[in-house]
């Protein structure tokens, strides 16, 4: 890589940590107000956790001495930064009930294990990498900015911790119909769609850049797809909702946004802007019918849309990719499904079983007490928002 | 339910690789695949219906 690719790449990682803040911000702001300082410190301890168990392991996944040899650095940075946002992702599924000890504790496995190793096989030269030299299917496994490796294992490891959380405290009637518990602050969930699209920017273009041979210069494309991604996904998401419900609904338009960003982290190095619009538009709609049926028909209580707007975003534009990405070579489509089958079939199973293993030697769900009190209370000893009790019954020390 | 459903996403991953290395046409191999992720989605919707609580309890 030339110097000048270095040097833009080294710029392109900078905004990266936003995406992280903005994720941690949704997850705050979609749960409730008395576990809000809660959620985001538990976001800043899983990323921190998983960056120094990224560190510990990466010399498993890139080589010796990852972050001394120059030309490994960049690759490690980013793994190191993607293994962080991945942790995040599942706080949202596990918002207003998952203990902080347990949060660490999961964020070091994925952080440590899954994320880099899945990475690896798409990033780092291994056997999905290779599909397309071994076996002739299109360029290999393709994921520009994390799609996979980052946000689907991010929304897989979601949808594990919510089933063995299980929902909320009064979530659902005993006919399974589930109680609003709205957001407690939907300024912070609206400024940080702002924040993530910048972080995303910052992903996949150093993706590009670093794992799709694309020249430094010509990351402009990937900055106009990004945000028609976003955009459309957002704009469908509000069109869907205000026929559906009669008025545009702010958090499910929030995470169709992440959704859109999510799918264009698969192709935006491979597509038309006018393709990455439309796949953007189907992220947006898959993602807010999705919030509706995990929560409505499967009963899965997911706060901060995780589920939906990182799993499920990510494996459709993966697909995406596969569909109308301008990639001459044939077997993409194939390609593409190969790395989705690994994704449901390999690291659901495993990351399930590692949350239901650690559930069985340390408890991961938050005691009945604790989550009637908050858990900003019950475990932190104050709250985020001192003067203004919104909850008095709930909110004060017993 | 539970673990039926999750042994069949590994089936399912399992018959997608099987494709993936016996098989030689592109076209081949897609049928294959999509069966894969045909069984991968029976086994998700195993999983989901063991999570699903019997109606009459309340969570």
């Amino acid at each position: 890589m030339s110097e000048t690719a270095m040097a833009l790449t080294a710029v392109f990682l900078l905004p990266i940590p936003l995406a992280a803040a903005a994720v941690a911000l949704m997850n705050a702001g979609l749960g409730r107000s008395r576990s809000a300082s809660h959620a985001l410190l538990s976001s800043l301890c899983a990323f921190a956790i998983a960056a120094v168990a990224y560190a510990l392991t990466a010399p498993l996944f890139l080589g010796a001495h990852p972050f001394d040899d120059p030309a490994k650095v960049p690759a490690a940075c980013i793994g190191m930064l993607g293994a962080g946002l991945a942790a995040i992702i599942p706080l949202g599924a596990g918002a207003d009930r998952w203990r902080l000890g347990a949060t660490c504790v999961s964020a070091a496995i994925l952080g440590g294990i899954v994320n880099p190793l899945v990475a690896h096989w798409i990033w780092g030269g291994g056997w999905l990498a290779q599909l397309g030299l071994r076996y002739g299917l299109g360029r290999g496994y393709l994921d520009t900015g994390g799609a996979a490796s980052i946000h689907a294992v991010g929304g897989i490891a979601a949808l594990s911790i919510a089933w063995v959380l299980g929902p909320r405290r009064g979530r659902y009637s005993g006919d399974g119909m589930p109680a609003a518990i709205p957001g407690h602050n939907t300024v912070l969930v609206l400024f940080a769609c702002l924040l993530a699209l910048m972080g995303w920017f910052g992903l996949n273009a150093s993706g590009a850049i670093l794992f799709n041979g694309i020249p430094a210069g010509r990351v402009a494309p990937i900055f106009v797809n990004t945000m028609l991604s976003a955009s459309a996904a957002a704009l469908a998401s509000a069109a869907l909702t205000r026929v559906r419900f009669g008025r545009p609904d702010p958090s499910l338009c929030a995470n169709a946004w992440i959704g859109g960003l999510v799918a264009s982290s698969a192709g935006s190095a491979f597509m038309a802007p006018a393709v990455a619009a439309l796949a953007g538009g189907v992220a947006g709609a898959l993602v807010t019918l999705s919030v509706e049926w995990l929560d409505f028909h499967l009963e899965v209580d997911d706060p901060g849309g995780s589920i939906s707007a990182h799993a499920v975003g990510g494996l459709w534009g993966l697909l995406a990719l596969g569909l109308f990405g301008r990639v001459p070579d044939s077997g993409q489509s194939v390609a593409q499904l190969v790395g989705i089958a690994t994704l449901l079939g390999l690291v659901l199973p495993a990351s399930y079983a590692w949350n239901w293993l650690l559930d069985r030697f340390y408890r991961q769900r938050i005691s009945p007490e604790g989550e009637l009190q908050g858990l900003d209370l019950f475990e932190l000893g104050a709250g985020a928002y001192p003067e203004f009790v919104i909850h008095r019954e709930d909110f004060y020390q017993r | 339910m539970r673990l039926a459903g999750l042994l069949l996403l590994a089936a399912g991953c399992a018959l997608v690789y099987s494709a993936v290395v016996l098989l030689h046409t592109v076209g081949e191999r897609a049928g294959f695949v999509l069966a894969g992720l045909g069984v991968e989605i029976g086994g998700l919707v195993l999983v989901f219906r063991s999570h699903l609580r019997p109606r009459g309890e309340k969570k």
